[in-house]
């Protein structure tokens, strides 16, 4: 098992004529994930890479069966991409696209919040079930299908962590990335929830950087309710205070978000921390013991 | 992207936010001339990208446009170091000069994303000023927070509560109703990631007016404002990320020696605690982008080498889907290009590996290539410290 995706999902891309659309399209297609529809709107009724191409989502369920979608449409779109999945009552939203604007998050969030859709992203590398499905722009060689649930808030250093799983012999049950924006969908908490459910995960791996919040809180849902080892990492120990406008941001957070703190946190709730970003795999391997 | 306080302003004028009448100088004698229209007794106050002038010493109450003169002769050109500019503090290029204006009583107010919810928030205190944060830390409960849903969007009963809170009454507590209401349609309307008001101040002659005020734009929204372009003010960013800026490249200078390429933010900062973790000092935080091309390793290249203090450079992108040979060629152009004799280290991953390291190994740069991002780190700290020519034991070159 594994959670969110695997090899009976049916991806539909949104975005799929654009180039970054195209190009994931193909190489989840290859790792042998099924795309069964691809939604740009004004040109349904092509083929594309033998992909039907719709004008609507609603066509793209209703005509295809797809239940996933991953959105590549560019930020001026991307929050009305994300508003109409849900319309369309897909299960699982993944939006890649980088630089949705906060109000038209603020919007899609709320609609989100409410519906039956799940959401990963936007601003994230997707999600992978090794060995059945790849919804993303994460290179599928460097996973194997294994036992370890990871989520991430990171990109590249969601690969570095994979690697260094996949090298000690540690493979993944899905890796999810769930983006680093302000305002995202499933957080820390909703994929961990899942992973504790999922009787193939036996250990997570959780990535984090400094800012905001939302790994602490994720500390506080594991001391209560997590039931399988937890290995973390926080990017940005050395990171320097940055330079800000305002009083606003420190007001809401009250002092969150510093790495030290972050990390405290989830010692202090029983996760093992590794101490460098080249000690993840060892983190996780000390956890599982 | 921020604005400068007197560009504020005028955004919230155009919201009927009542603000005090005031001018911009770039030179002492306009100053002076400003203060003379203002009647002699006026504030003068520094314009950079960030808060806390007060303290520093950028904002001051003067009683005649000479005093005015002096003062700004002072300031322009000095950095002015506030607990939110960093050490190095921001240079003053412009500054406001504004009516002084008799304070009754003074207010926080500003609205801002609240992550926790995904929703836009408003922030109130009956005790603004400079010391809104200690406030905040010391007793949260005089701070009230209106976590606003974007269907109903923010009602005037709402922001009347919040009124009340403030002790406001009267038609005061309406004009101030209304003061918020407007506020929450600028941050909507202008994309805004930060409007703040502080002190929003009722004056002694019983006038609200928006004495300070702060305005970020929300960055990924900057492609529906044409006009945000001509408000930038160039002098308050450090030219080296004015030019990673242009090709997307997020770029911030460090003080340390070895300058840094990675792909992706989060790769980024653990490169740097890597770094850190074995005794080096990074020049600088790059993230060229989850997916760089050629240009952009190009480019990069070619700023980190800008900076004099760089004494050799640590390339780690883990592509995936990314073409080393096609980066392989980005570092070389570049480095040949800047005829850069300075050791390189790179660490890749991703397609055609074999073939990447195979072109820098024969570009005859001072290149050496790694597999694993901890013996890239040492290697790296290690020339640049002069304790080996060539990487040794630890990462051996493969």
């Amino acid at each position: 098992m594994s959670i969110l995706i695997n090899k009976e999902s049916r991806v539909v891309v949104q975005g799929i004529t654009g180039k970054a659309g195209l190009f994931h399209t193909k190489s989840c297609r290859e790792y042998g994930s099924q795309i069964v529809a691809g939604v740009t709107p004004g040109k349904g009724g092509i083929h594309i890479e033998g992909i039907p191409v719709f004008d609507t989502m609603e066509e793209a369920v209703r005509i295809a069966g797809a239940n996933v979608s991953m959105i590549f449409v560019p930020p001026p779109g991307a929050a009305d991409a994300i508003l109409e999945a849900c319309d369309a009552g897909i299960a699982l939203a993944i939006c890649i696209t980088e630089g949705v604007p906060i109000r038209d998050m603020v919007i899609a969030k709320r609609v989100v919040d409410t519906g039956r859709t799940l959401l990963v992203g936007p601003n994230c590398p997707g999600v992978i079930t090794p060995g059945e499905c790849k919804v993303g722009i994460m290179p599928g060689y460097i996973h194997k299908p294994g036992k370890i649930g990871l989520v991430s808030r990171s990109g590249t250093l969601t690969y570095e962590a994979v690697k260094q799983l996949t090298d000690v012999g540690l493979g993944q049950s899905t890796v999810v990335g769930i983006g680093g924006d302000p305002i995202i969908g499933m957080k820390f908490i909703d994929v961990l929830e899942k992973f504790n459910a999922d009787p193939e995960t036996e250990g997570v791996f959780m990535i984090g950087e400094i800012g905001g919040g939302a790994e602490e809180e994720a500390a506080r849902w594991i001391k209560k309710n997590m039931q399988k080892p937890v290995a973390a990492f926080i990017a940005g120990v050395t990171a320097p205070p940055g330079k800000r406008m305002g009083h606003a941001g420190a007001i809401i957070t009250g002092g969150e978000g510093k790495a030290e703190d972050k990390i405290a946190a989830l010692r202090e709730c029983g996760v093992t921390v590794a101490t460098s970003p080249t000690k993840m795999a060892e983190a996780m391997r000390a956890a599982m013991k | 992207m921020n604005i400068h306080e007197y560009q504020a302003k005028e955004i919230l004028s155009a919201f009927d936010i009542p603000v005090p009448r005031g001018r911009v100088a770039l030179t002492a004698d306009q100053v002076e001339r400003s203060a003379k229209m203002m009647g002699g007794r006026c504030v003068v106050k520094a314009q950079i990208y960030a808060g806390g002038r007060g303290k520093a010493g950028g904002v001051r109450l003067v009683h005649h446009p000479e005093q005015a003169h002096d003062l700004a002769k002072e300031l322009f050109g000095k950095r002015l170091v506030t607990p939110q500019t960093g050490p190095e503090g921001l240079k003053v290029r412009r500054i406001l000069v504004e009516e002084a204006v008799d304070i009754a009583r003074e207010f926080y107010l500003s609205i801002t994303l609240d992550r926790r919810t995904s929703r836009y928030c408003v922030i109130a205190s009956a005790e603004g000023g400079v010391n809104i944060e200690e406030t905040a830390a010391r007793s949260p409960e005089k701070i009230q927070m209106l976590i606003v849903d974007p269907f109903t969007g923010l009602r005037a009963y709402q922001a009347r509560k919040v009124v009340l809170g403030l002790g406001l009454k009267g038609a005061l507590a309406e004009d101030c109703v209304q003061l918020i209401l407007s506020l929450y349609r600028c941050c909507l309307e202008r994309d805004c990631s930060l409007v703040e008001i502080n002190p929003l101040v009722v004056t002694k002659a019983g006038w609200l007016l928006a004495m300070d005020a702060k305005i970020s734009f929300d960055d990924n929204a900057v492609f529906r404002h044409w006009e945000y372009h001509d408000l930038m003010d160039y002098s308050q960013l450090d030219p080296l990320e004015i030019s990673a800026g242009k090709f997307d490249l997020s770029y911030i200078k460090l003080e340390g020696n070895i300058g840094c390429m990675v792909n992706g933010a989060g790769l980024a900062m653990a490169t740097l605690d890597v770094l850190s973790e074995c005794g080096g000092q990074p020049a600088n935080f790059l993230d060229v982008g989850g997916g760089a091309t050629r240009e952009k390793v190009t480019e990069a290249f070619k700023i980190i080498l800008q900076d004099k203090d760089v004494r050799g450079v640590f390339v780690n992108i883990f592509g995936g889907i990314m073409r080393c040979d096609v980066i392989a060629h980005g570092i070389i152009e570049a480095a040949s290009e800047v005829q850069c004799t300075l050791p390189i280290v790179v660490r890749m991953d991703g397609s055609q590996v074999e073939e990447g390291k195979k072109l820098l190994l024969d570009s005859g740069l001072n290149v050496q290539c790694v597999d694993a991002l901890g013996p890239g780190a040492s290697c790296i700290v290690s020339m640049v410290k002069g304790e080996a020519d060539v990487c040794g034991g630890a990462c051996a070159v493969k």
